[in-house]
């Protein structure tokens, strides 16, 4: 039998693009790997990160903040057990979810390795080896993306870890040593320093959070410093002596210099991720790769080969889970003879640490360099009146627009719930809106929404609350 | 069980449609299939058909309303027989999706799902509701402040929806460009004279002639070469087989056939003029799709002869006859209406001596027809009084050169006026 769309993996490129294609009338089947479906953001990466970060900022919260608004506890004792149940209980819930979209949608499910072994032709491996042929009129090549290793640096996933160990170590290490101030690196830092280790960052450039805004960073390095996070900017770390009982890792200056040693219990290797198409006999089937191993689509997510398509952290762009999705849902309406579109000048970008920082658009960097002439406008959460009764007064928002037609051309928030604050910029930005546009639109008082209005005024220089 | 009624598609191009009436209230009973509510669309008024049999439950679309195409319009309840459901009040939350004011924004109450059920997801139907076209506030501000009315600026935004920085374009270049020139915002009238004005709505079909044609001229570097024809020809034949071709066609001879048929000789020798442009391309088509258009009571339209070069003159005749009745009634379809390569227009039969005929873009010819009157003319020395007609042949000079289109009206002219021509293929 021949299925109008095959999708192989199911991270959230590949099965929202199932069940769009689906909705859409194609007769659609899956395939996967593992032994559970959602892929990485699911399995080991958004979901379980995120019930760690909410639950070790409770941990925190609990211990210090109970007490300034009366609420009495005893110290709260961490049962690490628990709270890692409590994690996989989430990724459970999330991975049935998944499960149960693909049978309300009447979508096939393989398990097994999908190998392309012709433009409509799929084999599936299973585990004990048996091999079965699916025939596609369509493939969606969703593998998405795995750890980048660091040369001579082993990744045990006990001591030396991915953030894959990292979201199930079995005790909060002592000393915490993360390679690379990025997202992953910063999120799974906060989490285990929340709950009793020290934590040290070093990172290869002379910033956190490369590609972010870099006033937007620096203050945020700030934040996390006087949380006790340090940082060992312009740094490289070498190689990792795995032999004592306390790890030596050997960090040199990126620039080049003496080496020195940092003990650490674990070591978090979180310097970015590769996309992942082992095994899906590409070269065979002719599928063409760029210079950094991503497969090579055109602007309707279409490979070299017709009828061959790639979504997802697999292909060029941000290897977001969001980013994925819409390009799922995107090439699942091309197939179907619709319209798909991804507008990549508008898409979110989240960390979700405390305070969270969240930005779309262009960075003050990028603009300038760019040579595009813009306003800034910009207001502190000290200055919003819910922030400051919350007494959750670290971050600001900053929206820059152009300076001419005051199209909204970048937001970037820091501070509690930046987020979900975000996506009123996104959408104005997706109607090309104006800072006034926001400005003009009523926000509810007493709500942290409401620095985003008061800095949408400041780049007109008239905030009310300033 | 509700069941949605929605815009149906209403063919290649169109994307919207207004309201014209609803013919049910809610409450009523209705049949499948029996008409519920009138959409008038750019080119034509349809009558959308009750999906099932059932009471009509909610409209949501009241009349004037712009809805896109499979933008929901109401929802009929099915079954339990229109007679038990009559009784009870019908729960008429009939919302205003996207009320006239195109300036202000509306609230989308959603329906509210009928108790426990669990809220379905629609499955199958990927349009959405009619949108109201809301500005910005930005944009409305600018607007208010400015006189700039952003309905007359072309916007940049997603789905083509004005941006505060088209409004400052606008305003800079100035309110008398203000863009479209068909939408000019009116001097006020003095108290005495605007009290004896009466305003209409401009219908949806008069609003795109008006475009089209302000766009046609905008677009096509136009230009009109005229020429006399002699129809004694043509009515000594009409009148010696009038009878017999009514006879046997069942449709009266008239002048249509013969001048679709010289046309189609004249524009296979001159192919620029059925031909169009497209960007840096200019395609030439090899076939013959006939525009004529036809008065009606609310405006013009065109239907379109199809393949007219493979039919014969009685073809044509009785093809032309069917759609002026139908286009009296307004019930040409969609479909009809596009595709035309080449136009006629009559403006004979209102009693016009001459015109300059506008293109119907992107055609890049079309042939103006006049009143046939007695004139004395010239021949062979003598003045003798012939049946003339004037013809004027308006085209696209990009495409079409001087030479090219005084040719293809002599060709025309030739035909008619020895229409053993037209049979011999000369
Ligand atoms: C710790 C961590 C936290 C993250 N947090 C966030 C976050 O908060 N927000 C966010 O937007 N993104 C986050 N990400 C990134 C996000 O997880 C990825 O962008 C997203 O999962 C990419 O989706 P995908 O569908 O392209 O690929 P994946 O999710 O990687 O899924 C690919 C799937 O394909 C399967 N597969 C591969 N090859 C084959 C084959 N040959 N046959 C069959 N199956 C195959 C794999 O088993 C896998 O299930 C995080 C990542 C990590 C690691």
């Amino acid at each position: 039998m021949s299925y109008d769309l095959v999708v192989i993996g199911t991270g959230p490129a590949g099965y929202v693009c199932a069940i769009r294609g689906a909705q859409l009338g194609l007769k659609t089947a899956v395939i996967e790997k593992d032994k559970t479906f959602g892929g990485t953001c699911l399995n080991v990466g958004c979901i379980p990160s995120k019930a760690l970060l909410h639950a070790s900022h409770l941990f925190e919260e609990a211990a210090h903040d109970f007490a300034g608004m009366g609420i009495g506890v005893s110290k709260p004792k961490l049962d690490l057990k628990q709270m890692l149940s409590f994690k996989q209980e989430g990724v459970d819930g999330n991975v049935k979810g998944v499960d149960f979209l693909f049978k309300k949608n009447k979508i096939d499910t393989f398990k097994g390795t999908g190998k392309i072994t012709g433009p409509d032709k799929i084999e599936v491996v299973t585990g004990n080896g048996k091999a079965e042929v699916v025939e596609a009129k369509n493939i969606v090549i969703a593998t998405g993306s795995d750890v980048t290793r660091l040369k001579g640096i082993e990744i045990d996933e006990k001591r030396v870890v991915s953030s894959t160990g990292a979201l199930t170590l079995d005790k909060v290490p002592g000393k915490l040593l993360v390679v690379g101030a990025g997202v992953i690196g910063l999120e799974l830092g906060s989490v285990w320093r929340r709950l009793g280790a020290e934590v040290q960052v070093v990172e290869f450039l002379d910033r956190i959070l490369p590609g972010m805004d870099g006033e937007i960073a620096r203050q945020f390095q700030r934040i996390l410093e006087k949380q006790g996070v340090s940082f060992k900017l312009g740094s490289k770390v070498t190689a990792v002596d795995t032999k004592g009982k306390t790890l030596k890792a050997s960090v040199e200056p990126a620039a080049g210099g003496k080496a020195e040693t940092l003990d650490a219990d674990v070591v978090l290797v979180a310097i970015g991720r590769v996309p992942y198409t082992q095994g899906l006999g590409l070269k065979e089937a002719g599928v063409e790769l760029d210079e950094r191993g991503r497969v090579k689509i055109d602007d309707h997510f279409q490979t070299n080969v017709k009828g061959i398509f790639a979504i997802g952290d697999v292909v060029r762009g941000a290897m977001l889970a969001h980013k994925g999705e819409d390009e799922g849902i995107a090439v699942a309406e091309l197939i179907a003879g619709k319209a798909g579109h991804v507008n990549y000048d508008a898409i979110p970008n989240v960390i979700y640490t405390y305070p969270e920082v969240a930005s779309v658009g262009k960075t003050e960097e990028e603009l300038k360099q760019a040579g595009v002439a813009y306003r800034a406008g910009k207001f502190p959460f000290t200055a919003n009146g819910r922030a400051k009764v919350n007494k959750t007064t670290e971050g600001f928002v900053k929206i820059l627009s152009d300076d001419k037609t005051d199209k909204v051309l970048g937001v970037h928030i820091i501070g509690p719930d930046a987020g979900t604050m975000i996506t009123e910029a996104t959408i104005t930005m997706e109607f090309s809106g104006s800072a006034e546009d926001i400005a003009r639109t009523c926000h509810p008082h007493p709500t942290l929404s409401e620095a985003v209005k008061e800095a949408a005024l400041g780049v007109d220089k008239r905030a009310i609350h300033m | 069980m509700a069941t949605e009624i929605r815009v149906p598609t209403l063919g290649e191009s169109v994307t919207e449609a207004t309201i014209g009436k609803w013919f049910k209230k809610p409450g009523d009973a209705v049949k499948a299939d029996e008409p519920l509510v009138e959409l008038e669309t750019d080119k034509v008024t349809v009558e959308v058909p009750a999906p099932t049999a059932g009471v009509l439950q909610e409209i949501i679309a009241k009349d004037g309303q712009t809805v896109t195409i499979g933008a929901v319009l109401g929802s009929i309840k099915e079954g339990a027989g229109g007679a038990a459901s009559t009784g009870s009040a019908p729960k008429d939350k009939t919302v205003p999706a996207a009320a006239g004011r195109p300036d202000q924004k509306t609230e989308t109450t959603k329906p509210v799902a009928a108790g426990p059920t669990p809220i379905q997801p629609r499955s199958g139907n990927e349009q959405r509701v009619a949108t109201d076209n809301a500005q910005a506030p930005s944009v409305r501000r600018l607007g208010a402040e400015s006189g700039v009315d952003p309905a007359s600026v072309s916007g940049t935004g997603r789905d083509g929806r004005v941006t505060k920085g088209d409004m400052l374009a606008a305003i800079e270049r100035g309110p008398s460009v203000a863009n479209a020139p068909s939408q000019q915002m009116r001097a006020p009238s003095p108290a005495d004279d605007a009290s004896r004005e009466e305003r209409v709505k401009m219908t949806r079909l008069r609003q795109t002639i008006a475009r089209r044609l302000k766009d046609a001229q905008n677009t096509a570097a136009m230009l009109t070469t005229f020429n006399d024809v002699d129809m004694s020809a043509v009515m000594k034949m009409r009148a010696e087989y009038k009878d017999a071709f009514e006879k046997k066609h069942g449709v009266k001879l008239g002048f249509m056939g013969f001048f679709v048929k010289a046309c189609i000789q004249a524009l296979k020798e001159v192919p620029a003029v059925n031909a169009e442009i497209d960007g840096t391309d200019l395609v030439y088509k090899n076939y013959y799709h006939i525009g004529v258009a036809v008065g009606t009571e609310k405006g013009l339209v065109v239907p379109v002869v199809r393949n007219a070069d493979m039919m014969s003159i009685a073809e044509i005749e009785k093809t032309i006859a069917d759609f002026g009745r139908r286009a009296r009634d307004g019930q040409l379809s969609i479909g009809e209406m596009q595709g035309g390569t080449f136009t006629l227009s009559n403006g004979g039969i209102y009693g016009s001596l001459l015109s300059t005929p506008i293109l119907n873009a992107p055609q890049s010819g079309i042939l103006g027809m006049h009143r046939i009157e007695e004139r004395p003319v010239a021949v062979k020395g003598q003045v003798v009084v012939k049946p003339m007609m004037y013809l004027a042949l308006s085209y696209d000079h990009r495409i079409v050169d001087g030479r090219e289109a005084v040719t293809c009206l002599v060709r025309i002219k030739e035909g008619l006026e020895d229409p053993a021509r037209l049979v011999l293929d000369l």
